[in-house]
Formats: structure tokens, sequence, C-alpha cells
């Protein structure tokens, strides 16, 4: 059986990236809004995003050794999914909230649907979403430095200022991963260098919400009130991390235009006319559900017939 | 200087420097030599000798077929021993002339007598035709009928593909670097057939002492021009050359000249050549014989017909047993299980790998992380295109332009979940285009 050769169809040769390494870049590009998190916040966001992480392996693991399958956690992706959305937990839930909210992510969410790749809303934030609609209360209760305290984009909301500075750098209160745009950035520019986002979204989306903003937020172009806006509410930690997740973004390049341009529009929507001060999550998840209708009408030309230059 | 280029893409690890300064160095074959009828793109060829008869060096054995065919001739003086089913590099049996070498060597002489000044141009597209000349950059499509089209006067380029894009091929350089001004001769005996035409010599930016030789030969020659087009593959790709050098595009309902350009490898251009001016058939090839599996890499000059097994022992023989043997290029040739197969007028490189990656990576779920269509040179979406391939959805795989797939290899190459996309893909096509056969 030594004179056995292999034979395969062409292509014979595969580049090295993996699933694997793509994830675990996502997890070290979110380490330092993570870092931050647990120096802003203290060791209850710590513990928060230790369970958090751990139920979502184990669901993946649990459910999947049940139903007879291959064990995929070790594409990383469970604990992704636990990270990002512990990152979006308030840090003063108590420990039952990323249990049934990673639970909830994982089983219901992804694999309920098949898993990896055919989730049709963003885990972390569908579970955010059931979270808040479950137990408002806990998910809207904002301890900072020992007291109950409301979001800065509440308080401006409300009318009171509020320093830029400090939302830029991340001291303010907020779920463990959207205070800090610097620790954010910072990630994104690692995602970015290494390939594994471009700018089609987060630009577009930015951009967008921008120019809404300014145009219907009533304040015209207040450069304060735009940083706010921007700096505030995950706005950031939403368009590098959670809106770029490739399994609920447009494949198509066009799409991914018109997908960031459309979540612009509805953040902007939510914000300026909407009860919360937030809108960044709901905006993610409806446009979530709008990609494969977004995916259809941005087919792309092919070569010879006009796509030569896309 | 920019070079020019097409979006998409890949850089797969270059492989070349295994074997591109090794000089090309003439290989003479030892034991039988095996002529499939069926070697080319059209009708199979049928032969014109039989059992026991004695033929010549460049002597015609088998006629061409059909309008798209061409003759095929001996490579040695010898003996034919039998006309039977031989294994080729497809994995397929097929009809082939088999003859025993006397080791002699005895020459036909020229098979044609004519001067380039005196012949018209069907004469010199006779002679391409006579010579057996194909596409020798592994398609092997007949010559002579690319080199008549509907209508020769609205061709305006003539492109010569010395991309040679796919890695651990060194074939194509070692030609431009050793005979550069056969090339050069070449292509000017194409520039004759179409009078509107300029010549354009496509060289990638990896090869710069191609560019300078190529350059150099055509200071002062009007219509041809050497133009630099960035490294990557496919760059050699028949579309995506002609878009990069001429900025035409073309999609799959179209041939080249319905753009006005014509497009042939190097070693079709030097066979043009050797047939016209020499008056020698195409019995000779260029072969790569490369990879980390083989001691000592390089170049041989090959006499068609002559069986793998003995390249691989001029090279050194196997440093271990590899895993996979490729008779090509890594990103499409053809993985064989028998080296006892002959080499024929398309093949180009014998490439022997002691890991195969595609035994390493299982395929794993699709993540959508759009990296096939970023780099799928055709602008479609292979991810999709494979569901659909593997659904059996005919309509939708027509809908989202499945047929323009040229099953160049970049999006299985890239897919970090290791999926087979581009072998989908293709069992689709194929199956469609046997479908419309019908």
């Amino acid at each position: 059986m030594n004179d056995m050769m292999n034979v395969s169809s062409s292509p014979h040769i595969r580049s090295k990236l993996t699933t694997s390494a793509i994830m675990f870049v996502v997890i070290v590009a979110l380490l330092p809004a993570t870092a931050f998190g647990i120096y802003n916040f203290g060791m209850n966001a710590a513990l928060i995003i230790v369970i958090c992480i751990t139920t979502c392996v184990l669901t993946e693991f649990i459910y999947t050794k049940l139903m007879k399958k291959q064990t995929t956690i070790g594409d990383f992706s469970a604990a992704v999914t636990g990270l990002l959305l512990a990152l979006n937990l308030p840090p003063s839930v108590p420990w039952w909230i990323p249990l049934i909210g990673g639970i909830f992510a994982i089983l219901v969410v992804k694999m309920l649907f098949g898993g990896l790749g055919q989730n049709f809303m963003n885990p972390a934030l569908g579970a955010r979403c059931f979270l808040m609609i479950s137990f408002t209360a806990k998910m809207t209760d904002f301890i900072y430095d020992g007291v109950s305290t409301a979001t800065p984009l509440a308080e401006y909301k409300a009318g009171n200022a509020v320093s830029t500075f400090d939302m830029i750098i991340g001291r303010i209160p907020g779920t463990i991963g959207e205070t800090s745009v610097i620790a954010i950035v910072a990630g994104a520019i690692l995602l970015l260098l290494v390939g594994i986002i471009d700018l089609k979204i987060p630009g577009t989306y930015i951009a967008t919400f921008i120019i809404f903003i300014g145009l219907f937020g009533g304040r015209g172009w207040d450069m304060n009130y735009i940083t706010t806006q921007l700096a505030g509410g995950g706005l950031m930690l939403g368009a590098f991390f959670m809106a770029t997740d490739y399994t609920t973004s447009p494949i198509t390049r066009a799409g991914k235009i018109v997908y960031g341009i459309l979540l612009g529009i509805l953040t902007g929507l939510f914000r300026v006319y909407g009860a919360s001060a937030e809108g960044v999550s709901y905006a993610i998840v409806f446009s979530n559900l709008l990609v494969p209708l977004i995916e259809k009408i941005t087919i792309p030309q092919c070569f010879g017939r006009g796509g030569e230059h896309i | 200087m920019v070079a020019l280029t097409f979006r998409g893409g890949i850089h797969p690890h270059d492989g070349k420097n295994m074997s591109k300064d090794k000089p090309i160095r003439q290989v003479l074959p030892k034991g039988d030599l095996v002529y499939p009828l069926s070697q080319h793109i059209g009708a199979p060829a049928i032969p014109i000798v039989e059992r026991g008869e004695r033929v010549l060096a460049g002597q015609k054995i088998a006629e061409a077929g059909g309008f798209v065919s061409v003759p095929i001739h001996a490579s040695v003086s010898g003996t034919v021993k039998a006309i039977e089913p031989r294994r080729v590099v497809t994995g397929d049996n097929v009809m082939s002339i088999v003859i025993e070498n006397d080791y002699l060597y005895e020459e036909k002489p020229r098979f044609h007598d004519k001067e380039l000044a005196d012949m018209t141009r069907e004469e010199v597209v006779e002679v391409i035709k006579e010579a057996g000349i194909i596409g020798m950059g592994g398609a092997g499509f007949p010559t002579h009928i690319k080199m008549s089209p509907k209508e020769p006067d609205k061709i305006y380029h003539v492109i010569a593909n010395c991309a040679e894009c796919e890695p651990y091929l060194t074939s194509d350089y070692r030609r431009m670097i050793e005979e550069p001004e056969k090339l050069v001769a070449g292509l000017k005996i194409i520039l004759c057939l179409f009078p509107h035409a300029k010549g354009i010599l496509a060289v990638e930016d990896n090869k710069p002492d191609c560019i300078r030789k190529l350059k150099d030969l055509t200071l002062d020659e009007a219509r041809i021009s050497v133009k630099v087009v960035k490294t990557k593959y496919p760059q050699g790709a028949e579309r995506q050359l002609i878009y990069a050098t001429t900025r035409r595009a073309l999609n799959s309902s179209m041939l080249p000249a319905d753009v006005g350009c014509i497009v042939n490898n190097v070693d079709t251009i030097v066979a043009i050549y050797n047939a016209v001016i020499n008056g020698q058939p195409l019995i000779n090839r260029i072969v790569t014989v490369t990879g980390d599996a083989i001691k000592n890499p390089q170049n041989f000059m090959v006499k068609t017909g002559t069986s793998y097994s003995e390249l691989i022992d001029e090279a050194g023989g196997f440093i271990r047993k590899p895993e996979k043997i490729i008779s090509g290029g890594p990103m499409m040739g053809f993985g064989i299980f028998d080296i006892n197969v002959p080499t024929t007028k398309a093949s180009s490189a014998l490439l022997c790998l002691l890991e195969d990656d595609v035994k390493i990576s299982q395929p794993k779920q699709c993540i959508n992380c759009g990296l096939c269509v970023e780099i799928c040179p055709g602008r479609i979406i292979p991810t999709r295109l494979a569901d659909f391939a593997q659904n059996y959805d005919k309509e939708k795989f027509l809908k989202y332009n499945g047929m323009e797939c040229c099953e160049c290899g970049c999006c299985s190459y890239v897919c970090p979940a290791k999926r087979h996309l581009t072998q989908s893909i293709k069992s689709m096509r194929r199956m469609i285009l046997a479908e419309r056969k019908k």
C-alpha cells in the first residue's frame, strides 16, 4: 500500500490561514477593551467575562456532543461570542445574567440554526437584546464607583454636560467593553492591518451616522455633540466588532456599503427619535435580518460584464 | 514602472527558486515513446502508420481528425510497436501510438521548403497546422484555429503570454532567458498574419532579467512592445492578461478575437518559429521537474512521448516518496497516480510534493468571511456558487454567473474553512456544459 498516491482535483495547495487563526486574532484585538473594562469596573467585570466565555464554550461543546457531531469549540468562535457578549453587559449584573445570555447566544441564535456560519443575527447582540427585554432593570443599572448612575449618553439626552475626554479614555459608566474608544480603536487597527476587516462597513456606518445626526440631531454640526455620540453607547464597539461579524454581514462588496449606510441611518433614528439613548444593538440586529435581501440586490457584475472595474 | 494588473488574485509561495537558475538540459528517452492520439482540444488524431512500420523523427504518424484537430509526429526514429490504449495524465486510458526507439535519431528533413517572405497568410496557417502546434501553456487548443479568426483585420493586439504565473513552473522563464530571439522572431511571424496588430510581450515583474533582455531585443521593433504585469496568480489567465495589457474585458461567452486580441504561450510562439523558419514539427518541449520531493529540480528539453518516470530519474529521483505528484502547476495541474504516463505537447511541469495540503485540511463550515469574493478574478461569489453546486441548484448557479468561473483555484486556496470551492463549481460547470452539448 506504500505505492498509493494522493489524488485530488486542483488546486493542490492551500493557504495557511484557518478559521481558528482568524478568531484568535479577533480575541487578541478585543483584549485592550477587555483589559480596560476590568481596570475601569473591577473584579465583577472579570467574573462576568469568565462566566460568559465559559458558558458559551461549554454550551457549544455539550450541544455538539449531544447531537453526536464533531466538536467545534476548537475554532474559537464560541469564545469570541462569549467575550463580545460580556463586553456588552453592564459590569454590575448578577452572575446568572451572563449565564443565561451565553446559553441563549450559543444555543438559540447559533446552534439551533446550524452552527457556525448559519446564524441569522449576531449571537452576542441577539442575547443582549433578549436579556434587555427580559431583565430590563438589571441590564440598565449602571453602577460606577459604587453609585447607580446613568450612562453619559443618557445624561446628555437629559440635558446635562458630559466630559468627551473621559468618554474617549473610558473612565465613564457603561457596559464592560464599550467605554474606552482608545482601547477599541487600538484593537480595530490590529484587525484592519491584518486584513480581517476592512473599512467598508465601519467607515460607512460611522460616516452615515455622523451625517444623520448632523442633519437631524437638532444641534447642527456641533463637534462636542458629534464626539459624544460617537464615543458613547457602544457605537465604536458596534461598528468595528459587531457590525463587521462575517456571518451576519453581506458578502458582496456593494452590499457592505449598503449595510453600513443602513446601520448609520437606523442608529441615528433610534438615538434621535427613540426613547432609549443607545440604539446600536437594535440597529445591528435589525440590519442583520435584512442582510439576505441586501445580498440579493447587490450580486456583483462578473468580469467581462462590468465587474472588472470593482 | 507601475505594473499593470487586474483586481483580485492571490500570492502563493513562489517555489520558482528551485529550478529557475537551472539551464535547460536535453534529455534523450530511454524507453518506448507513447503518443496519445488525443492530447489536444478537439477531435483525436487518426493514425496513418501501422504496427511494424519504421518511422523517422519528425515524421507524421497521425493525421488531424477533423477541423478542430492537429497531426501528431514521431519525436524519435524507430518502429511502431503498437497502437493501443495507454494511460495518460488525466488517468484515462487513451488510444496511443507506441514507438520503440532505435536510438539512431534519424530525422526526416524539413516538412516544408517555403521562405516566410514568399508565404501567403493561408500558407503560414497551414504550416502551423501541419506542424501539429497546440497551445503549449497547458490548454492544448489547436493554434492554427486561433490564428484564423473571422476578421483578421480586426485583430489589434497579439499578446505573448510570458507571465508563467503558476508557482514552481520555470519552463517559459528559461526559454525567455536562453532563446529570447526565437520568441521575438516567432511573434513577428504571427504579426505577419495580422496587418493591423501590435505585439505585446507581457512579462511578470518578478522576471527583471527577461524584461531587460526582451526590451533590448525589441528596441527597434516598431510593432512590438514589452509590458510589465504585476506578479500574482492568475496573471497569465487569458482574460486577466488581456485586461491587464489592453483594458479590454472578456466574459465566458466571448473569444479573445472578439475584443481584437490573440494570446499565445511563449513555447507556442517558439514552436511557430521552428515550424515556419526551420520546417520542424512540434516534437520537443520544455518540462520543469521540481518540488521538494525531487533531488535535483531542473528544466529539461524533452522529446514528446517520453515517460514521466524517466524524467524523475534524470532529476535524481525522489528524496523521499512524495505524497502528491502533479502534472502541471499546483493550482490547475492534474494529480497523477501513475508515473508511467507520457509527456504530451501540453505538459509543462512535473511537480512532486512531499506533503499534500489537501489531505491535511478538513473542510469546515463557511464563515462568510468574503475572502473568496475579494480574490476571485472572475468577480463572482465562489462560496454561494459552491453551495448551489452541492445542492444541484442549476437555476441559482446560472443566475449567480457560475459559468464565468475560469477554474483558477484561487478561492479554494484562500478559504480559511478549507472548503472545496473550486472543485464543486468545476463539477457543476462541467455538468451544465455537457448538458448543453446534447
